[in-house]
């Protein structure tokens, strides 16, 4: 008997506007509301809600045998309500069945994991709220931005009572060792880890409509014979992608939405599988052996590590510019500037600042609002010179009221 | 007197210095009664067949947009002007290789249909290329040279002195004065040395030898320049003579730009190349940063260092005081400008350099290289070599730091930039003329 665990990320960061120099210190307003508008609204469309109904639909067919876990974040949500509230519907909606998970992470898709501990936690802490209060769940399984995850993230996670959490497989940490069991986190070996299955993941995410992909058009009993049959051996395939595979990655013609439905209508008649959440399988399967991860992993791009985000000189410093203005944030406190701290924290921001790819500044084009890696990191920095500013005329202010 | 001029841009479409002055130059020797027949190379592309086009000069006029008057000193400028636009594609600030890059890009573009930008640089609107023109810059400045002959035959008896201003139009020079017998001024604005470092183009140094060789006076814009004219093209000493460029200030209404930022603003403004020094100016920025935490740089401006040196002010640890703001357009210059408190040009090697005169004139102090033609002329500017980043952070330092100092740069500064007029230059450019009129 085989788990197979489905989990999708559901996040869109607040994409910043072509903040000028000119605007610094009289323009406070960061946000290309319009732009962010139509993204959401677009991708509401095309994916979120389709994909959910699908869901929904499958699931009630299924009375409790098709189980999943979503990641939202907390930029994603705070976007829904504004710009597209069905979609929040749809998920609520989805989380009544009781089928579905709804896990844990950074609020603003951060990397404040790879910062301090404290503002890590404090971070998790809102994002598990919110998590709370929109689906009524409290999370027990996390997942980090873009799962980021190493020996020392595990014991942070630990510390905040997480009992289970997803990783990438990646194949400098696995070694000889198969992604399809459960592990145990190295430095707290309470923590269980689920690993990603990112041979098969990916196949649906950035194969599926790869016409010179050998295995293209890919049918679903093919697939979930893949994952039934002994090609690929082990208790726990873990499925995670993102979810605008579905209708985005690989649009609606593509036929991913009737794949995805005939897939889990084969995997629940398989008798030999069962479709678990990411706690469920985490729980029901004994970890086989301790994982080791001393550097850190992501499931992003060949190295599977943090230099999408953290890779050159141009990401260093906007991060390290950013997380100096931490104490001064947490001191004054104030709802306003909390909330553009936040989405200033977002890792897409980081990530569109990456020159790795190809040529410098070709960029990932997914949803990137940039020409280059270059006016990516001057934008963000015109505009994290504007926050300074403000915050610390604010802070001044502040003194000023204490002392009298 | 009359002289027939090869010239370049004029408003309302002027991209560089090399305008700037033409159409200052032009207007200081209309006062000095000196009438001016100026063909400047305009693209006309493929829908006229003709190769000249005379233009009215109210044409020209009309299309300086609100800042001329119906003054009578307007009118007798205008009166003094005859335009000739040549049809060519040929574009001032353009190395052979850049002009072969654009042309390739624009030639795939109409292969794949693709809509050209109009959201492009400003430097890339103006290029047009079609059959018409010569398949690189050298056949067009070839091609240009023809019609220049054309033009000077054309217009025989009604000029007596032949001036063209940098490389792209001597051999047009060369030529009308062959056809004519009329005596040729060569003006240098820059040379090959300037642009490129030692890595000269010979074709580009060859033409600008030839060009001097043939000519019976060459203007150098400073003694800089004449030095390098002499020295490195060899050319008789006797026949270079420096007219150090002036500045024109349009009197409009100055919109004054409200300040978001309370702390100085430092300002390099120019093309983000090797020849304008942007790098030094990147590490005086961190040295002054490191004793006064809350100044502000700016860079302003777009080249092929840009992607270099935005890495750079990242690795200094720096970006959250150093800003770039891209090329900037219009009045934008001037809203900079009055946002400065220092303005710095580091240049490694400029023949003249125009832009400090323009920040003096919005009252800020300026720090400029030594290696810069406008050092010589100026007074009251800080002046340093390029390549002493120290020298550069003090000077800084002293002008944000010392009211009093900055205060005494802008004021004098403005009064020494006010009385650099370009009616004095005209009248050395004609002493230059009458010098080889026989």
């Amino acid at each position: 008997m085989k788990t197979v665990c489905f989990y999708f990320q559901v996040h869109q960061p607040l994409r910043l506007k072509k903040y000028r120099f000119f605007s610094i210190g009289k323009d406070h307003n960061y946000l290309d509301e319009p732009l962010n508008r139509s993204i959401v609204n677009s991708i509401a469309t095309r994916c979120y809600l389709p994909m959910n109904n699908l869901f929904l639909e499958l699931i009630n067919a299924h009375k409790g045998a098709l189980k999943i876990s979503f990641s939202i974040s907390g930029i994603a949500i705070e976007q829904f309500k504004m710009y597209a509230p069905q979609v929040l519907d749809s998920f609520k909606a989805l989380a009544k069945t009781g089928c579905v998970e709804f896990l844990a992470e950074t609020y603003s898709h951060s990397l404040s994991s790879l910062t301090d501990a404290e503002e890590f936690s404090a971070d998790v802490k809102q994002h598990c709220d919110l998590i709370e209060k929109e689906f009524g769940q409290k999370p027990t399984a996390f997942r980090n931005t873009e799962l980021i995850y190493s020996d020392s993230i595990g014991e942070e996670i630990a510390k905040m009572g997480f009992k289970s959490v997803v990783a990438e497989g990646a194949k400098h940490i696995l070694g000889w060792k198969s992604p399809n069991y459960v592990y145990a986190s190295a430095k707290s070996q309470k923590l269980r880890l689920l690993l990603r299955n990112y041979k098969l993941s990916d196949d649906i995410s950035f194969r599926f409509s790869d016409k010179s992909w050998s295995e293209w058009p890919l049918h679903a009993d093919v697939y979930a014979n893949w994952i039934t049959s002994d090609i690929t051996p082990g208790e726990v395939v873990n499925l995670f992608m993102n979810y605008e595979a579905f209708g985005e990655l690989n649009s609606a013609d593509s036929g991913i939405f009737d794949f995805a439905k005939a897939l889990m209508n084969t995997l629940v008649a398989c008798e030999d599988i069962k479709l678990r959440t990411v706690s469920e399988a985490a729980a029901e399967n004994q970890p086989v052996a301790v994982l080791h991860s001393p550097y850190t992993m992501s499931w992003t791009d060949e190295e599977r590590d943090v230099t999408a985000w953290l890779g050159n000189e141009l990401q260093n410093e906007a991060f390290s510019k950013l997380y100096k203005l931490n104490k001064s944030v947490k001191l004054l406190n104030n709802e306003e500037f909390n909330r553009k701290w936040q989405f200033m924290q977002s890792s897409d921001h980081f990530f569109y600042m990456a020159t790795k790819w190809l040529a410098d500044g070709n960029v990932h084009s997914y949803f990137n609002p940039y020409d280059s890696a270059y006016e990516a990191f001057i934008i963000y920095m015109n505009v994290l010179s504007d926050f300074e500013l403000e915050l610390n005329k604010a802070i001044e202010k502040l003194n000023i009221s204490i002392q009298e | 007197m009359k002289v027939l001029m090869f010239g370049w841009e004029f408003p309302p479409h002027i991209a560089g210095g090399l305008g700037t002055a033409c159409y200052g130059l032009t207007r200081g020797l209309a006062k000095n009664d000196v009438e001016v027949i100026f063909t400047v190379p305009k693209a006309y592309g493929d829908e006229d067949q003709r190769f000249t086009h005379i233009v009215n000069a109210s044409d020209v006029e009309l299309s300086i947009c609100g800042e001329l008057s119906t003054s009578i000193e307007e009118r007798e400028f205008w009166d003094k002007m005859t335009f000739i636009h040549i049809d060519s594609n040929m574009v001032p600030y353009i190395s052979p290789e850049e002009f072969e890059v654009e042309q390739s890009k624009y030639k795939s573009r109409i292969e794949s249909n693709e809509v050209v930008d109009g959201e492009a640089d400003v430097w890339k609107e103006r290029y047009a290329f079609s059959g018409k023109y010569g398949a690189n810059l050298m056949e067009e400045v070839a091609r240009y040279a023809m019609i220049g002959a054309q033009v000077a035959k054309e217009n025989e008896g009604k000029f007596d002195v032949i001036h063209a201003h940098d490389w792209l139009t001597y051999y047009a020079g060369i030529a009308a004065k062959r056809v004519s017998g009329k005596p040729l001024v060569v003006h240098m604005h820059a040379t090959e040395y300037d642009r490129s470092g030692e890595n000269v183009n010979q074709v580009v140094y060859d033409i600008e030898r030839s060009g001097m060789a043939a000519a019976d006076k060459v203007i150098a814009v400073s003694n800089l320049t004449r030095k390098i004219v002499i020295e490195k093209y060899n050319i008789d000493p006797d026949k270079v003579v420096t007219v150090h460029n002036a500045v024109r200030f349009a009197d409009g209404n100055k919109v004054f730009e409200e300040r978001g930022i309370s702390d100085k603003i430092v300002t390099f403004l120019g093309r983000i190349t090797y020849q304008k020094g942007p790098d030094y100016f990147v590490e005086a920025a961190a040295k002054v940063l490191q004793k006064v935490p809350n100044v502000h740089f700016v860079m302003a401006g777009s080249g092929d260092l840009f992607n270099h040196v935005v890495k750079r002010v990242a690795k200094l640890g720096i970006a959250d005081r150093f800003h770039f703001t891209g090329f900037l357009k219009g009045d934008e210059v001037h809203r900079m400008f009055d946002m400065s408190d220092v303005y710095v040009m580091p240049s490694v090697s400029e023949p003249f350099g125009i832009s400090p005169l323009e920040a003096m004139k919005s009252n800020v102090p300026v720090i400029i290289s030594k290696q810069s033609g406008v050092a010589e002329v100026l007074e009251y500017a800080l002046k340093v070599d390029y390549w002493d980043v120290d020298a550069m952070a003090d000077a800084i330092y002293g002008l944000i730091k010392y009211p009093a100092l900055s205060k005494m740069f802008s004021d004098k500064g403005l009064k020494e930039v006010t009385n650099l007029k370009w009616d004095k230059a005209a009248k050395e450019v004609k002493d230059v003329y009458e010098s080889v009129i026989k």
